[in-house]
């Protein structure tokens, strides 16, 4: 009887169409998804209709995605690239203005963010550029890399997007250690940067007098919100605003929050941006230490799971993508926590997969079906 | 593959998965790692020191109020003020409340202080505009005993706050308006250049910024710098008491060039005429009268102008909002010749004495350019060339000189480009040259430049079309001697202590004329206004001016059809009417280009305009009928006691 079930072709059509999709990925996002929607309920309940539009479309491209031959996204890298930077020049030309930056494209019916496309097709393209010189990778192909990388990276640093250009800096850096970059230049980098903060620690009552330029590290403005996270008070009305308020939304959350819909901080306006970038923080005030921690182990098995499948790929390219990939998804999560909870400088990175916006949304869960399509490709070579 | 030159960048071990496991080991607890960190300090904020950040924002909730500062005065060369502020009560609702509520709130007041319906429509605009504010105003400039009204009642209105708002008043009106310009309500779109400025903090609190005239230039300066006060508030949100201070600092102060009693007779010389006026000082380059007729009432804009006032402004079409005087450009008809003599004279094609035949007109191949005499000026040199408005010799002219080399030198003008005076939306005119219709056109066939083209550019026709306040100022160099200024309606900022920044006066270029050549060509404009097409206008003037009378067409005419036909049956076809002028002959104090759109032949319309200024700024008396003029004891007479009725008068006079 239950085998004759399973022979019934809708039943077979059903685990065709299930096939490419991984359980463990496919758990993690939906339920991030739907702690995201509770939030979200709570912060701004208008939005709730659009936000779940986007999750849709997200999934749709998820599942599209993982259908499609790791091999075959890796041939499409160029492609992307290509068209990548010819958005971004566009972008530079005839781009359209709002909120602080020149970094949409008016297409008509809605309008795109061209340095969205560029967190996806960065990594991918560097990881079939390393394919394709496998066996000869030298220190011309690291210079080639860090070339392709600089010139999308500077386009989207001019725009002026502090936070993309970030990430897409990351995403390439990524490629590259996971191509094997080597220790000598990989350790000094990070101790440099230790020693950095740690100057910054001692010393940052002197550097933050307003007669001391960084120039030229730094313009006054990127000094200004550095030194406004050492003492939000600095700016109380301006970056500081921001960290102050959700630093007080956090704090007052404890450890099992406020309660769903009860968040003061949320409810009565102190929050600015909470249903984007700032959603962390009403995350924390209303379920507390308990739900942020929660929210913490969900992007752990995400994590975990996309190393996993790094560790399993058989192509370099493949290998490199998926390494890359989670990699990047641990630094939205790093550095959207680390601004909203006061310890990193604010740049505007959402929150991965909870986060208001569509085409975030739908770029991060991209990059959850490449890395189902990267492990399908596994599976099917074994077999 | 193992190649050592490459392995400092490169490390492929003897296999190449196992190491990029380990890399991926690596990574997978460096990310752990910062996980771990992240939770430890959350730990910290929401465990640790929860007591701290839960008193924060529960018991007693602090807030940061912006302190909006006081928004800079504007005021003219001689103090008299143009813009200032005055506190008013105004009657906010809340803007989260659901529009049902809303508008039983309005209804409910309604019934004690008058809501009509203009409010009303405001308050919704108000809400569509701005999703930002946290509340909206329905009432604004309550009176006293509204305001007693309306506390006495206070309890039934839980949802409106009373507050206390600066307000902008525009005391002269209607005068001066697209100079001074207006504030109005910040929209979605101002908010994105302050964002985009980095400004986003400084306007927290501040409702209005300015839209044009020098409100919007000079915002940075009159806007000021927002303060912060920390208050605690009870559970209910009512304020407790103040913790900390910022004080807020006031907006710069405004000084212009402008001299609004001169401002003011030149409006009133206008009448109902459309048109635009500029008045320069030639040595600084400061603006001293900027008219555009006809005006607005920049007080409509102040708390966001109702549709029907809107919509009268806008739909008219007299075009009260236009800029005339900076933003259009017309043909400068006749006012062009003395620049085209200077420019002959520069380039060597003419001298100041030699004779050409006026025979009534200019064969070019099978085309024949007519003078406005019939039969001709008969023998015409420079001098008798301005002074009659000759245009056959400026067609020879234009001939010889060709429209390369009069483009460059009127490019030397400034005609044709923005002069960069300190106000927005300064229109650039057409200096046409076959450059510019390369640019200009698509068409290779439209492209093309005919020789006949220049013989029309010649005596300021053809594409040739310039801003007022490009000949104004293209005017003041040649009265200077030379020297191009750029034009200012600002000439000091002071700041809330009172300290004045005066502007220094800003040089754009020498022109490289001789002396003699501008001496020449000055000598034959006084002459305009002694003998040629401006004496009747400028009869029994106690001082010498130079002027130029210009007449731009509106619609060529049609081959058979007489001028005026047009005109008569349709107004806004007839010509436009153009006087450029200085004074004093000797040292000029001012120069001015006076426009009248469809105001007729230039020495009928424009030319008193310019007689009417002229005489308040060196005279420092009001306009008075020709007769009079010959009588001097009653001039006398008149001039003492306006003297007398004002307090304020225009700088400079002649003894």
């Amino acid at each position: 009887m239950i085998a004759a079930l399973r022979e019934h072709p809708l039943s077979r059509l059903a685990r065709a169409l299930a096939r490419p999709i991984d359980p463990a990925l496919a758990l993690v996002l939906v339920l991030l998804m739907a702690y995201a929607v509770v939030v979200m309920a709570s912060a701004s309940p208008e939005r709730l209709g659009s936000q779940l539009l986007h999750i849709s479309l997200a999934l749709a491209g998820v599942w599209i995605v993982a259908f499609i031959p790791a091999q075959r996204l890796l041939s499409l890298a160029p492609v992307l690239y290509v068209a990548g930077v010819a958005l971004l020049v566009m972008v530079m030309l005839f781009g359209v203005s709002a909120k602080g930056g020149q970094r949409w494209l008016d297409i008509g019916v809605t309008r795109i963010q061209p340095s969205e496309l560029m967190k996806i097709a960065m990594p991918m393209m560097l990881a079939w550029f390393f394919q394709k010189r496998e066996g000869h990778i030298g220190w011309r192909e690291f210079f080639a890399a860090i070339l392709l990388l600089a010139v999308p990276v500077g386009m989207i640093a001019r725009q002026p997007d502090m936070g993309t250009s970030v990430l897409v800096a990351a995403a390439g850096i990524y490629v590259c250690f996971f191509a094997g970059l080597s220790w000598k230049l990989i350790v000094p980098a990070i101790m440099t940067g230790i020693v950095g903060i740690a100057i910054f620690v001692a010393f940052g009552d002197s550097m933050c007098q307003p007669d001391v330029s960084w120039r030229p590290i730094m313009r006054d403005y990127q000094k200004q919100r550095v030194c406004t996270l050492r003492d939000p008070y600095l700016d109380p009305l301006g970056d500081g605003f921001h960290t102050i308020q959700s630093t007080i939304a956090i704090g007052s959350g404890g450890l099992t929050g406020k309660g769903w819909m009860q968040g003061t901080q949320t409810h009565l306006d102190f929050l600015p941006e909470h249903h984007t970038d700032f959603i962390f923080a009403v995350l924390s005030e209303e379920f507390g230490f308990a739900g942020a921690l929660a929210l913490l182990v969900l992007y752990a098995v995400l994590l975990l799971r996309g190393f996993y499948i790094a560790a399993m790929a058989t192509t370099l390219g493949t290998r490199l993508l998926a390494g890359a990939m989670t990699m990047i998804f641990f630094t939205y999560v790093f550095v959207n926590v680390g601004m909203v909870s006061g310890i990193l400088p604010v740049v505007g990175v959402p929150l991965p997969f909870v986060s208001y916006g569509g085409t975030a949304l739908v770029t991060l869960s991209l990059g959850v079906g490449i890395l189902m399509s990267i492990h399908n490709s596994r599976r099917a070579e074994r077999e | 593959m193992n190649n050592g030159g490459v392995k400092t960048f490169y490390a492929p071990d003897e296999d190449d998965v196992q190491s990029f496991r380990v890399r991926v080991f690596v990574a997978c607890v460096f990310a752990f790692a910062c996980c771990l960190l992240l939770a430890a300090w959350l730990y910290i904020l929401q465990v640790v020191r929860h007591d701290h950040f839960y008193s924060k924002s529960e018991g007693n909730r602090t807030a940061l109020l912006p302190l909006v500062p006081h928004r800079g005065d504007i005021i003219d060369r001689n103090g008299v003020m143009l813009a200032r502020n005055f506190i008013a009560y105004t009657l906010e609702i809340d803007g989260k409340q659901s529009r049902k509520k809303q508008n039983e709130t309005i209804d409910a007041l309604a019934s004690i202080i008058a809501i009509e319906s203009r409010d009303r429509q405001r308050f919704d605009t108000f809400l569509v505009e701005n999703r930002r504010h946290r509340s909206a105003p329905i009432r604004t400039r309550l009176s006293d005993e509204e305001m007693a009204r309306f506390i006495g009642q206070r309890y039934r209105f839980p949802n409106v706050e009373v507050q206390a708002r600066l307000f902008r008043d525009y005391p002269h009106g209607k005068l001066a308006s697209h100079l001074i310009g207006y504030i109005s309500r910040i929209s979605e779109k101002d908010v994105e250049h302050i964002e985009e400025k980095g400004e986003a903090a400084n306007y927290r609190g501040s409702k209005n910024i300015g839209k044009t005239g020098v409100e919007a230039v000079y915002e940075a300066d009159l806007h000021g710098i927002t303060g912060a006060e920390q208050i605690e508030k009870t559970a209910g949100g009512y304020a407790v008491r103040s913790l900390s201070n910022k004080p807020s600092v006031s907006g710069n102060s405004v000084e212009l060039s402008i001299d609004i009693e001169l401002q003011k007779v030149a409006e009133a010389a206008f009448g109902e005429r459309r048109g635009a006026l500029v008045a320069i000082e030639p040595a600084s380059g400061e603006v001293l009268a900027l008219v555009s007729m006809p005006t607005f009432d920049p007080n409509l804009f102040v708390d966001g102008i109702s549709r029907p006032d809107w919509r009268m402004l806008n739909d008219s079409p007299d075009k009260p909002l236009l800029n005339r005087a900076i933003n259009s450009a017309y043909p400068p008809g006749s006012t062009f010749k003395p620049f085209m003599a200077l420019a002959g004279l520069a380039a060597g094609k003419r001298t100041v004495e030699r004779l050409y035949p006026d025979p009534g007109g200019f064969w070019f191949g099978n085309h024949f350019f007519k003078d406005d005499k019939k039969g001709g000026h008969g023998m015409v040199n420079l001098h008798k060339s301005i002074v009659v408005s000759c245009n056959t010799y400026y067609y020879v002219l234009a001939n010889d000189l060709g429209i390369d080399a009069i483009a460059a030198s009127m490019a030397w003008f400034g005609l044709g480009a923005r002069t960069g005076v300190d106000l927005p939306g300064e229109g650039e005119g057409i200096l046409p040259s076959p450059e510019w219709k390369r640019k200009t056109f698509k068409t290779r066939e439209q492209q093309k430049w005919y020789a006949g083209e220049t013989i029309s550019v010649g005596i300021g026709q053809g594409y040739n079309a310039y801003t007022p306040i490009q000949m104004a100022n293209a005017l003041a160099a040649v009265a200077n001697g030379g020297k191009l200024m750029r034009p200012r309606v600002v000439r000091a900022i002071i700041d809330d202590k009172g300290q004045r920044y005066v502007q220094s006066p800003e040089l754009v270029r020498e022109i490289p004329i001789k002396p003699e050549h501008f001496a020449a060509v000055r000598k034959a404009m006084e002459d305009v206004t002694r003998f040629g097409t401006g004496a009747r206008a400028f009869a029994g003037a106690p001082y010498r001016a130079g002027g130029k009378t210009g007449t731009a067409q509106v619609l060529a005419l049609k081959s058979g059809q007489r001028y005026g036909e047009t005109c008569k049956t349709n107004p806004r076809l007839c010509d436009h009417s153009w006087f450029i002028a200085y004074a004093p002959a000797e040292a000029p104090k001012i120069a001015l280009a006076v426009f009248v759109e469809n105001g007729g032949w230039g020495a009928a319309a424009a030319a008193p305009i310019a007689r009417q200024v002229i005489d308040f700024f060196l005279l420092d008396k009001r306009a008075r009928a020709p007769a009079d003029i010959e009588d001097e004891d009653s001039a006398e007479a008149e001039r003492d006691s306006a003297e007398a009725g004002e307090s304020v008068r225009a700088g400079e006079r002649i003894e």
